[in-house]
């Protein structure tokens, strides 16, 4: 293991805790059991780890579930903004992943083309 | 799965359903005895002798949200082809170890896959737990250990982005350095 390079994350990282607030308000759910996993689900949460990394986004809890049941429709993809309802992406792919990203969880507009459901 | 390090996933998802809080995944490549083993051990509450017995049938699973338990059945299959064997033991309330044998260079054998990818998700997905990866190919070993992690990115912690880029490389360039055999021998020389 690379420690030099692990206490490099750690000061870079550091000074841009200072500069915001800690607080992480939406949280992504990924399905990862086995028929999340086999249908893609690994590529998938790297995918979103990336992009958020990317768009520098730090209020973005990424966590993994289980089977929801819906194998067929894995790899799933739950969002929980604060104040609003949860929505479900069915059969997510990296790409459409990163797209959920950028217009849902940052920008706060549901990409109806993927979604699978939507709490009433 | 095509890759052994979609069943390590899925294998340490069980490990974490079952309240582990450090899970150790263990790869041996013995060159000489053509031998690959991986082992992944958790402390979680483990397995009860009933449903021991019963975990490498495709048709039993311990959950509700569907009627079958494939992970460790297609676990199996994929070790069996090569002509090894899985274990799966447990001791309730103490945990539970699953030990994959395969031969290493078996034509059949899955590729290792990308293993910086599936412990950067585990990781970065459950930063509360402690995980510990070796690699072994003969006498040279690469590790990786969350513990150590946590005590040099103090307040980072280690679902921050950034965390499984780092996972991702350091794991790509240690099993590089150690000449970790992604594929079977065969299946480079046709690739």
């Amino acid at each position: 293991m690379n420690v030099e390079e692990l206490k490099k994350i750690r000061e870079k990282t550091q000074r841009e805790m200072d500069l915001r607030n800690g607080e992480k308000a939406i949280k992504v759910v990924v399905g990862m059991g086995t028929c999340g996993i086999a249908a893609g689900a690994r590529p998938v949460m790297a995918a979103i780890k990336d992009e958020l990394a990317r768009q520098n986004a730090k209020n973005v809890t990424v966590i993994q579930s289980g089977c929801a049941g819906f194998c067929e429709q894995e790899p799933l993809m739950d969002i929980f903004r604060p104040g609003e309802k949860k929505v479900t992406y069915g059969k997510v792919s990296p790409d459409k992943a990163r797209k959920i990203v950028v217009e849902h969880i940052l920008g706060g507009r549901v990409v109806n083309e993927f979604v699978f459901a939507q709490e009433k | 799965m095509q890759e052994l390090s979609m069943h390590i996933l899925d294998i340490v998802q069980n490990s974490l359903a079952a309240g582990a809080t450090r899970v150790e995944i263990r790869i041996r490549e013995a060159l000489a005895e053509d031998l690959l083993m991986i082992v992944v051990k958790d402390n979680g509450r483990g397995i009860s002798q009933e449903v021991l017995s019963r975990v490498m049938d495709p048709f039993f699973t311990s959950r509700t949200t569907r009627e079958v338990g494939l992970g460790l059945s297609l676990f199996k299959e994929a070790t069996e082809r090569t002509g090894g064997y899985l274990e799966v033991h447990s001791e309730e309330g103490k945990g539970a170890w699953v030990i994959a044998r395969f031969r290493l260079d078996h034509f059949d054998r899955a590729p290792l896959g990308d293993m910086g990818e599936t412990l950067g998700v585990l990781i970065s997905g459950n930063p509360e737990v402690d995980f510990f990866y070796e690699h072994r190919v003969d006498d040279q070993i690469y590790f990786l250990e969350t513990r150590e992690m946590r005590e040099i990115l103090g307040p980072v912690g280690l679902d921050d982005p950034s965390v499984l880029d780092f996972v991702r490389q350091d794991i790509q360039i240690g099993l590089k350095k150690i000449g970790a055999a992604t594929f079977p021998k065969v299946m480079e020389v046709l690739r």
